[in-house]
């Protein structure tokens, strides 16, 4: 059920057709039609237990489908992981790790190859690319002064934009992101949305991102897919979340209040644990 | 022993290596040094300490029972550890980087315990030769066969092998292991293969400082590395340089004085780890005072809603 129909392109990064899938003998989905294109931001919200993770791991093949289809960077999905990165929702790096944020980022270009890693003197052709790649996508999420620092030196905001310089560093087509902003303040919420969108076009990297509030990326949005009730409604934010929208998704009266500060509340959703608190 | 110090350096150590039991103890403890120099650094990484003390702990009844039959000791140390490897592989859970934690290391130490009263029954079957079981638990320099060199050797390199084509796949699914897997990388295999490695590490450096004091060579110079730098590229061969300098001037030490290697390098280790504490608790306060003009780094992670 697609409230918001795109006009399907050719080049789009995901197509999901009439999709539904079961975990455990209970449909989690269904009839869910998304199409993410090129260098699109495209957030996934919903309740607890809507199926967003389930949603994610179907992209990645990882979660087959019972019906319908998914297409992945024109394949079925699974078959291009590679062109993929991914950021999985995780709990911080503690203090007691000792390794720099531009190893694990340089892990993230060459860390399934067999061999030993071997100081940058020793590294030869391959090896000078991989450090240039490295520091550039250091500089682009602007991790310079910490990225020699050892990783659980570094701050909650300052290790999530090295996990996103790591998920970067191969050059994906498209960026998945499980609950980035789940263990941020309020301030570096928004300073890393507004990174991720900025890394959406300048690296022409469709985005696709799931979190808890909608509030720190709403301004950077080009889509949001709400799952609700079984189903996704996907458009421009402005026009999913509404009143209208989401009462027709959830098929039950749901208001969107907007408090003093501007944020966004949506009020009355039958399963949810208040997932748009601000 | 009729060993005696000079002051003249190159005549100690000409006297040192005139003796052909402390010659197969330098090479054992070289190859022991490097082995698990460079297998602790990831042990250490992976924190996965309590596997290692576990094997090292299991490494000692495999010898004393092996010294009962008979057999040679390198057989009980190898068999055992290698066994014990297996086995925490196949735990649930129990190959994972950062493991070991709960009901698992209950049942561990449990096992623990039971090894070393099957060892210490071993030694006393084998008609309990005292010294036999001290040199069992903390090492000697004496009594290191030209047979069991040869094993570390071919062991060593195998192991030494193994590692460098592991590597750089250990060291991802060490750190980052949720990444990896996404990766396609099998986690879980990996483990698997550096619990053998471990095996291996543990069962040579037992040979050398006994079973209670491998952590000296297997934990201690990758701990003081990691405090002195966070390159892997760097910490990797310092924690072996760190094991070799330990181990030489420890056995060199035992020579001359009236004490057992164990102690001395152990003390040694620990004095290295003490020294490079003391440092990288002076460049993190040095680095938090640079850092003062900076607003502080985020409180505690608001709760996890979920």
């Amino acid at each position: 059920m697609t409230a918001v129909d795109r006009s399907p392109t050719d080049d789009a990064v995901v197509r999901m057709r009439d999709a539904a899938t079961r975990v455990g003998g209970r449909q989690i989905w269904s009839a869910v039609d998304l199409t993410i294109r090129p260098a699109e931001f495209v957030a996934v919200l919903g309740p607890n237990g809507a199926g967003k993770s389930t949603l994610l791991r179907s992209i990645l093949g990882l979660q087959p489908v019972s019906t319908g289809t998914v297409q992945v960077l024109g394949a079925p999905a699974g078959q291009q992981n590679a062109r993929i990165g991914y950021l999985p929702q995780r709990r911080a790096f503690d203090q007691s790790v000792r390794i720099r944020g531009i190893d694990l980022v340089r892990l993230g270009w060459d860390g399934d190859r067999w061999g030993f890693p071997l100081p940058g003197f020793l590294a030869g052709r391959r090896g000078r690319l991989a450090a240039e790649r490295v520091a550039e996508v250091i500089s682009l999420v602007g991790a310079e002064s910490y990225a020699h620092r050892p990783i659980g030196q570094c701050s909650g905001g300052e290790q999530q934009r090295l996990l996103i310089a790591q998920a970067l560093v191969r050059r994906p087509e498209l960026l998945i992101l499980d609950e980035p902003l789940d263990s941020l303040d309020v301030p570096n919420q928004s300073a890393v949305s507004a990174l991720i969108q900025q890394v959406c076009r300048s690296e022409n990297v469709a985005v696709l991102l799931v979190a808890h509030d909608v509030n720190p990326i709403y301004p950077y949005l080009d889509t949001v897919a709400y799952l609700a009730h079984g189903s996704v409604v996907a458009g421009p934010p402005e026009q999913v979340i509404t009143a209208e929208t989401l009462s027709m998704l959830y098929d039950t009266p749901i208001e969107v209040l907007r408090d003093r500060a501007g944020r966004l509340v949506v009020v009355g959703q039958p399963d949810s644990h208040a997932d748009h608190r601000p | 022993m009729t060993a005696h110090l000079t002051l003249n350096l190159l005549a100690d150590v000409r006297q040192l290596l005139s003796y052909h039991f402390m010659l197969n103890a330098l090479r054992a403890g070289t190859v022991v040094a490097v082995v698990s120099g460079a297998i602790g650094y990831f042990m250490v990484l992976r924190r996965q300490s309590f596997a290692g003390h576990t094997l090292a702990v299991v490494g000692f009844p495999g010898a004393a029972g092996a010294a009962w039959l008979g057999l040679a000791p390198s057989l009980g140390y190898f068999g055992f550890c290698l066994a014990a490897a297996l086995l925490i592989a196949a735990l649930p859970g129990g190959g994972r980087a950062a493991g070991g934690a709960g009901e698992e290391s209950a049942a561990i130490g449990t096992l623990q315990g039971f090894a070393l009263a099957c060892g210490f029954l071993f030694v006393s079957l084998s008609q309990g030769f005292l010294s036999g079981l001290t040199s069992l638990l903390f090492g000697s320099i004496t009594g290191i066969t030209d047979n069991q060199v040869l094993v570390l050797l071919g062991s060593g390199l195998v192991s030494l092998l193994l590692l460098a084509v592991l590597g750089r796949p250990l060291l991802f699914a060490s750190v980052d292991q949720d990444v990896a897997r996404a990766r396609g990388l099998r986690v879980r295999l990996l483990s698997a293969a550096f619990l053998l490695l471990l095996g291996v590490a543990v069962a040579g450096t037992s040979q050398v400082t006994g079973s209670l004091l491998v952590f000296a060579l297997l934990v201690a110079p990758a701990a003081t590395a990691s405090r002195l730098t966070a390159r892997p590229a760097v910490g990797l061969p310092l924690s072996i340089g760190i094991a070799l300098l330990v181990t030489w001037l420890g056995e060199a030490i035992a020579f001359y004085s009236p004490y057992q290697i164990g102690f001395w390098v152990t003390s040694l280790a620990f004095a290295a780890f003490l020294l490079a504490s003391g440092y990288q608790a002076l460049a993190d306060r040095r680095f938090r005072s640079d850092h003062r003009s900076q607003p502080a780094a985020a409180p505690l992670a608001e709760p996890v809603r979920r």
